[in-house]
């Protein structure tokens, strides 16, 4: 039934229980020495247990090359662009690359964060020595295996696509497999000069297209089991509310309708299929403890924010007098920048499958955070973390959602399997996925600006008002710092522009609310590139100054902003004539350790904004696929544009008031811009791609829209009465 | 009830209010057609029914009963559809979990407009959400695919 060029999913976990390649081939043993830790933004956690020996590369008898791909594929590429790492040193021919996800392993712990993870666009840069080395290490084990039966010196033999040569000798990989297997790994080896690299930095078309053009990719939703049951959960209508009573009779006269269970978190209903377990729910009549969380409303939360932000948070950021200087200055400029709670939306909706067995479980799933949600399920279930099987489908998009360090969705579904004693889905709804919280938080940006006598801002207050993703989480110690969830201010205590003014102070307020709140796409960034790009640009204006020339003069010669925003100016033609009604503006912004400048080219059309047009430039420093670079700007670009134009979750007693994507919009097809990328040609440090196309593209929407209509768009979603 | 799906029938045990979608996917095992939200605002479900696309998620079992039904997995045996291989050559793809019914959709339009224009594109196209963003290579492939049946004859 299976596409042979794909991977079957059930293989996927025999990998490393049996040793047996794939293609029933053997195995080469990789030791592979941890990477050189990357310093992050926040201290990493302690260092992964030793990696496993044959982590990372089989190769089959028939000389196929399969990467175990300790990253989640979620629509970032990284099913495609991690095995290039790979096997640019393993010297193979790329058509004989397959890719599996990893089994949820020690082995395949973050470099930098010490446990199996994919987010934070850290993916590349991660894991691009330990692949390349886990590559050369099984070149350098095949070369030895052919000189050896050869009779060779080793330095005689060279190895081309898949082949090794010596002389008259020639010998296919799948050949000497099982002889390299049988040798040491080496305890170094020497890595490719990049000016070698015939892979990296290549376009490269993904592995995973033809899976995904005709259905046979499996995602987790699909995953089918022997017995399987879906449940559906009934959750608390409102944020910390619990359950008092229930009443199933309803629901278990629906046909298909199996059991019924309550669980912490709510009732679950157990069906022969999803219809039966939707219609089963609906059916249940519950009576909820609504609590405190039943009076939250976002209007009170906006007026409660305004207050805070009219008071002295915790400093994040601070140098000179900051209210000497705006008392002091002729030009007085102060802005609020304001953005609701959003709903990451992935397409497919969360799942989790899950089967208990006598001392162990499985479960399969779409997951960006693996070691924590083993620990989460091992934890419910009195077992060892080793004992739960993770089996990682593709995932239908993650954006953040599935990197929960609450674990929420496998916790429930884990509870549930336990409570009925059965094998489980449990499938959200799209309803269940936009009310079920953990959200972007809702943020207040509150600045006020001085500006000098050439229109150079002199002084710089910004205070931010919202809600800590990290506090509570295991990541707090790392993460919060004096009262400051770093989190939250990336961005803004660290923008590039406060060097250049001499008094300035970044303060945040983290008021608590029953809202369970998470990282979305770009994190902090999300609403610092919109508030800190969009007030620049009031300062330029005020200053009557050009706001490239503006932002130029601000940041440093020879930066990586200015290299980005120069780059995407001059493509998108900055300052020059544009047709009748339409206007650009501009946004640069860092983030994940990726410089992206974008260009916005709107009109009006019918009282609606319409964006014609994006100019994006990015320099994430040594590229492995530009194809991937690009979509991912592509890919950011929509999904800033989407929640700019549309995205907002309000709550009213308690309750969220949208519940599909008929009242949270996405972008469509009919509104997408042109989006040009460049990328620059860059040795500095690598970067991630898989965010920092985001938070620069509402900023250069709103600033292209003040350019062409004089009003200024200082809360998103945009309105423009 | 009898449904006609992929060329096969079946016999199917199921409320009469049942979704197609739920029918193909946890009654027949055809999992390639997605869920996405139930209410015909996405488009992850396409399927043909009689050769015109259709949202299975809003569309009772009972209803197509009889007619023919045809899901992504009996698009081709070995993905060499044009809108396949244009999706293929073109690298459309990201999650992949919208594309099913993209692919869907754009296999309906290039059968009825065999050389679409933008504006067709936007018109059959702009039902079919995609939150990875993929908008601009699908537009691109769409022309593609258009490109490629044209010269294979089926147009
Ligand atoms: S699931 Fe049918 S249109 Fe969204
Ligand atoms: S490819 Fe991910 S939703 Fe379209």
């Amino acid at each position: 039934m299976r596409d042979p060029a794909d991977l079957p999913a059930p293989s996927r976990r025999r990998f490393l229980a049996t040793g047996a390649a794939l293609s029933g081939g053997l195995v080469i043993a990789c030791f592979v020495p941890s990477a050189a830790r990357r310093a992050f933004a926040a201290a990493a956690p302690p260092a992964p247990a030793p990696v496993d020996p044959n982590a990372f590369v089989r190769i089959g008898a028939d000389g196929t090359v399969s990467v175990l791909l300790k990253h989640s594929e979620m629509g970032q590429g990284v099913w495609t662009s991690l095995p290039m790492v790979l096997a640019e040193e393993l010297d193979c021919d790329w058509k004989t690359v397959r890719v599996a996800h990893a089994p949820a392993a020690p082995a395949y712990a973050h470099t930098a964060f010490g446990m199996q993870m994919t987010g934070g666009s850290t993916s590349t840069w991660e894991s691009f020595e330990q692949l390349r080395r886990a590559g050369a290490m099984a070149r350098a084990m095949l070369v030895a295996a052919a000189a050896k039966k050869w009779k060779v010196d080793p330095a005689s033999c060279r190895t081309e696509a898949g082949f090794i040569l010596s002389g008259t000798h020639k010998a296919g990989y799948g050949e000497l497999a099982e002889d390299a297997s049988k040798l040491p790994a080496p305890a170094t080896v020497a890595l490719k000069d990049p000016a070698q690299w015939r892979l990296i930095g290549k376009p490269t078309r993904r592995l995973d297209s033809r899976a995904k053009v005709t259905g046979r990719a499996e995602f987790g939703i699909d995953v089918q089991r022997p017995g399987l049951l879906v449940a559906t959960l009934a959750r608390p209508p409102v944020f910390g509310a619990t359950l008092e009573r229930f009443d199933a009779t309803k629901a278990k006269a629906v046909a298909g309708v199996v059991d019924v269970v309550a669980i912490p978190n709510g009732v679950a209903v157990l069906a022969k299929h999803f219809w039966a377990a939707k219609t089963g729910r609906d059916a249940l009549e519950i009576t909820w403890n609504e609590g405190a969380g039943a009076t939250l409303s976002s209007e009170a939360l906006r007026d409660e924010y305004r207050r805070l932000a009219g008071t002295r948070g915790a400093v994040a950021k601070t140098a000179g007098d900051v209210d000497a200087a705006l008392a002091a200055a002729p030009t007085r400029i102060e802005a609020d920048y304001e953005l609701p709670f959003l709903a990451h939306a992935p397409m497919e909706p969360l799942n989790c499958t899950v089967e208990i067995g006598k001392d162990r479980c499985e479960i399969w799933t779409g997951t960006q955070f693996q070691t924590p949600d083993q620990a989460a399920a091992a934890k419910i279930l009195g077992l060892e973390p080793e004992k739960v099987t993770i089996h990682t489908t593709f995932l239908g998009g993650g954006f953040g959602r599935r990197a929960n360090p609450a674990s929420d969705f496998i916790i429930e579904a884990v509870q549930v399997a336990k409570a009925a004693g059965k094998p489980v889905k449990l499938v959200w709804t799209r309803e269940d996925d936009i009310r079920g919280g953990y959200y972007r938080p809702m943020w207040l940006s509150r600045f006020a600006a001085a500006l000098g006598k050439d229109g150079t801002p002199v002084a710089w207050s910004h205070t931010l008002v919202g809600q800590s993703i990290i506090d509570g989480t295991p990541f707090a110690p790392m993460m919060i710092k004096d009262g400051v969830d770093v989190t939250s201010v990336e961005g803004a205590a660290n923008s590039p522009y406060l060097a250049a003014i001499p008094a300035h102070r970044v303060d945040l307020h983290s008021p608590k609310s029953p809202v369970t709140v998470l990282w979305w796409r770009s994190v902090g960034h999300s609403h610092t590139g919109f508030a800190v790009e969009s007030f620049v640009d009031e300062l330029a204006h005020a200053a009557k100054q050009d706001p490239l020339a503006y932002r130029r003069a601000l940041l440093p010669a020879g930066s990586r902003e200015r290299r980005v925003l120069d780059l995407a100016a001059d493509k998108a033609g900055w300052g020059q004539p544009l047709a009748k009604g339409r206007a650009r503006g501009l946004a640069v912004h860092a983030s994940f350790e990726s410089f992206v400048a974008q260009v916005a080219e709107v009109s009006l059309e019918d009282g609606r904004i319409r964006v014609h047009r994006v100019t994006c430039a990015i320099d994430c420093g040594p590229v492995v696929n530009p194809l991937t670079v690009e979509a991912q700007m592509q890919s950011g670009i929509v999904y800033g544009l989407g929640a700019a134009l549309y995205g907002q979750l309000t709550l009213k007693r308690g309750r969220v008031e949208q519940s599909n994507f008929h009242d949270y919009r996405a972008l469509r097809l009919d509104e997408m811009p042109v989006v040009d990328v460049h990328i620059v040609d860059s040795k500095d440090k690598m970067g991630g791609v898989g965010e920092p196309g985001t938070p620069p593209i509402a900023p250069a929407v709103a600033n292209a829209v003040f350019a062409l209509t004089g009003k200024r768009l200082r809360r998103l979603p945009f309105a423009l009465d | 009830m009898k449904l006609d799906i992929n060329g096969r029938s079946h016999e199917i045990d199921a409320p009469d209010d049942m979704p197609l979608l739920w029918v193909l996917r946890d009654l027949v095992g055809l999992t390639g057609t997605k869920y996405g939200c139930g209410m015909a605002q996405c488009g992850a479900c396409t399927v043909h029914v009689d050769g015109q696309p259709m949202r299975s998620c809003v569309t009772p079992a009972s209803a197509v009963a009889g007619q023919k039904i045809t899901t992504i997995e009996s698009l081709s045996d070995d993905a060499s559809h044009p809108v396949q291989r244009a999706w293929i050559e073109l690298d459309v793809v990201q999650c992949g979990y919208c594309q099913s019914g993209q692919v869907m959709a754009a296999a309906a339009l290039i059968r009825a407009k065999p050389k679409p224009s933008d504006a067709d594109i936007d018109a059959a196209m702009a039902g079919n959400l995609c939150r990875c963003g993929t908008y601009q290579r699908i537009r691109a492939a769409v022309h593609r695919a258009a490109e490629l049946a044209r010269e294979d004859g089926h147009a």
